[in-house]
């Protein structure tokens, strides 16, 4: 589903990505782990299309496609989905009109009718009950007054909406508490399918031990520098980042 | 009747205008240049009685001892007044033969600020003033409105047929001597619509003008007067607009209400004059004057204003709370994009007990637009438990723009209660790049966000002036971000 070769990133001059490879199969969850400033957040960002970043060198397929050539809201509408690390608050704009607005550019560029507001309501109420939200953070502005735990999970509902092909969820564990981590991950498994595919950005094991990958990748200072499978997590939980630092620094 | 609307419209409308360009339609003016002449001209072309040459000449001479304010928030350039032509009318001898003729941009343009041409509209039942230039051009459905006693008819027809309401009317909220626009518009106003709703009567119809400037070098005067006696209703919607023109013209305004013992006057505006370009060459010069009172106990009146339009918009639509128990509402939004600049705001007098009143104001600032709020509420001794909460929101897109609050409170009841709120945000990157990632383009994006932060004020409208103001404020915005 995604093959990234080779991905050089900068921000204003400076190398951040420095030859990122991974691939991504449909129906596998992968994890990747690494110390604050290894890049991480960058690749979410890169992968989504932000435009502060640059490609220096490298390539990114996107179900065959070169994903670098698309808009933003192109590579939406094909089914990549990022949660955000900190989701922005969008006032006077209602969480139905935003997701109804969403929903239905996705369905015009796959050349569907609207979806009318009766069944848009009745899918809204469903998906509801999968992140456990609460009928009114719906009807309140995009993220506006929310909980750092609402914004979350408020994440998650736009995914389940969405249905994402491929989603990238960047620090989605950051600031949960132990409940609102459970109800998250809770989330995330019960979207997972073999049909899509899921990136898991993470500090911390802790959310690992309940969205359980089936490949962990450590990045530090914009490289990949070790991928195993969900053991790895464990391993990086009991001895930390430093063994891998260091085995990095000697190479 | 319908039809008939329809044909009046466009017959005068696309007949005697052209959009965007000067033609050579034949125009009846008065030379450049103001002086007492001109007035006595102006007066006499329009047959006027000797009250209204006394008034205008009172005004003209008082006008000549005041200076041009300079406190606004506003770069004003050097305004030449003997510059400017102040009577400018078509003759309206050509008769239209072939509907084809009328020119596409206008009809996007009524279509845009909402003006009953279709059929719908018609279905609506909206009553239209047309003032062009200087003077009124048609004012439809008033057999209808007269069946219940309103009258409603452009400025000069009421000084014809109703001197009496006039006279007593007339200056009565805004005199000469208010302002120095005010009262240059008082010397040489030409036309503007005169609404009289009697005693409890409930207008059927929302009643509208229609304001454009056309020709060339002219200054648009025109003023507006809604008397609405007691227990009546009336809501009453006005639209602006001209054509594009590397210079600066001048629109200065007056609009009067006079809001008797629990009478409602609900006033909305969607004030689309030429902007200017895009690096501020041209543009209308908007000083407006806005007032109301609500002069009997229980009244109430509503200003609503959306304000994308003109190079300089200089206006503060306001209250006088006299009746005990009276309500003023102002609810703006104002866009500035590229040179734009805008000072406005609101007054709210109270003088009654119990009075009430709310400011809502949503500036949005773009390009290097420069967007100023200026409110006062004053509260007099004697208004017991008067209320007033304002709230004054900014929102900035780009980083070359301004927002500014300029907020008066003079309070000399104590037990009055003064609300004042007010918030800067930025549509950032952030908000937009969301709006991506969810498979939302920057354009909608932005028609969004911008939607969201004015929703309490488009509410206030009319239906379907609030759908053609939402388009609007997406075209004034368009291309101001990423």
């Amino acid at each position: 589903m995604l093959e990234i070769q080779n991905l050089h990133v900068a921000i204003e001059g400076k190398e951040i990505l420095k030859g990122i490879n991974l691939k991504v199969n449909t129906g596998e969850v992968h994890a990747i782990m690494g110390p604050n400033g290894s890049g991480k957040s960058t690749l979410a960002s890169v992968l989504a299309g932000r435009e502060e970043f640059e490609v220096t060198e490298g390539s990114v397929k996107y179900m065959g496609e070169n994903l670098l050539e698309l808009a933003p809201e192109d590579r939406a509408r094909k089914g990549i989905f990022l949660g955000f690390q900190y989701p922005v608050e969008i006032p006077g704009v209602s969480m139905v009109n935003f997701m109804k607005t969403a929903l239905n550019e996705k369905r015009k560029f796959n050349g569907l009718e609207p979806i009318s507001a009766s069944d848009f309501l009745k899918l809204m109420r469903e998906k509801k009950e999968i992140v456990e939200i609460a009928s009114s953070l719906t009807n309140r502005s995009v993220n506006e007054g929310f909980s750092g735990g609402e914004k979350k999970k408020n994440e998650i509902f736009q995914m389940a909406l969405l249905e994402p092909r491929l989603s990238i969820l960047d620090e989605t564990d950051s600031g949960l508490d132990i409940d609102a981590l459970r109800i998250v991950a809770n989330g995330v498994n019960k979207l997972r399918n073999k049909e899509n595919a899921i990136i898991v950005i993470t500090h911390y094991q802790r959310l690992l031990e309940y969205i359980i990958p089936d490949h962990v990748h450590v990045l530090y200072k914009g490289k990949i520098v070790r991928s195993s499978g969900k053991e790895l997590a464990l391993e990086l939980e009991e001895k930390g980042y430093d063994w891998l630092k260091e085995e990095a620094e000697t190479q | 009747m319908s039809a008939e609307q329809d044909q009046i419209l466009e017959q005068v409308t696309s007949n005697e205008y052209k959009y965007g360009f000067y033609t050579d339609i034949e125009m009846e003016t008065l030379p450049k240049g103001l002086n007492e002449d001109i007035i006595r001209r102006l007066s006499a072309k329009k047959n006027e009685p000797e009250f209204m040459l006394e008034y205008r000449l009172k005004a003209f001479r008082h006008w000549q001892t005041m200076k041009m304010p300079g406190w606004a928030h506003l770069k004003l350039p050097e305004i030449n007044y003997q510059d400017i032509i102040y009577y400018a009318a078509p003759k309206r001898k050509v008769s239209l033969s072939n509907l084809d003729e009328v020119d596409p941009e206008l009809l996007a343009t009524f279509a845009k600020l909402g003006i009953p041409l279709e059929e719908q509209k018609h279905l609506a039942g909206v009553a239209v003033d047309a003032v062009m230039d200087s003077v009124s051009v048609k004012t439809t459905f008033r057999e209808t409105l007269a069946e219940l006693g309103i009258i409603f008819c452009s400025f000069s027809d009421a000084v014809q047929e109703h001197p009496d309401l006039i006279k007593k009317y007339m200056g009565s909220v805004v005199p000469y001597t208010d302002n120095y626009f005010a009262c240059l518009n008082s010397a040489v106003f030409s036309d503007g619509s005169f609404c009289y709703i009697p005693r409890g009567v409930r207008c059927p119809m929302e009643l509208s003008t229609y304001f454009r400037i056309n020709a060339f070098n002219t200054g648009q005067f025109e003023r507006t007067l809604i008397v609405a006696e007691d227990d009546s209703y009336v809501s009453y919607l006005e639209g602006c607009t001209a054509p594009q023109r590397d210079e600066n013209q001048l629109h200065a305004a007056i609009v009067e209400i006079v809001a008797m013992e629990n009478a409602e006057v609900k006033y909305s505006t969607v004030q689309n004059w030429y902007p200017g370009n895009k690096d501020g060459i041209g543009g209308i010069y908007n000083f407006v004057t806005k007032r109301g009172i609500c002069k009997g106990d229980n009244s109430k009146i509503s200003w609503t204003q959306v304000e994308t339009g003109s190079a300089i918009t200089w206006k503060y639509p306001s209250c006088i709370l006299k009746g005990d128990n009276t309500t003023g509402e102002f609810y703006s939004v104002a866009v500035t994009n590229n040179y734009q600049q805008a000072d406005t705001g609101s007054k709210m007098i109270h003088i009654g007990k119990n009075s009430r009143s709310t400011i809502i104001s949503k500036g949005i600032s773009a390009g290097k637009g420069q967007n100023s709020y200026r409110g006062l509420v004053k509260v007099l001794k004697n208004a017991d438990n008067s209320r007033n909460y304002t709230q004054c929101d900014s929102l900035l897109l780009g980083d070359q723009c301004g927002a500014h609050t300029f907020p008066y409170l003079e309070v000399d009841n104590d037990g009055a209660i003064i609300e004042h709120e007010a918030t800067t945000s930025k549509i950032g990157e952030d908000q937009i790049f969301y709006c991506n990632q969810r498979g939302i383009d920057t354009e909608t994006a932005i028609s969004l966000i911008i939607n969201g932060y004015a929703k309490e004020v488009l509410n206030k409208l009319p239906m379907e002036f609030a759908v053609e103001a939402q388009k609007l404020l997406q075209i004034s915005l368009e291309g101001s971000v990423g």
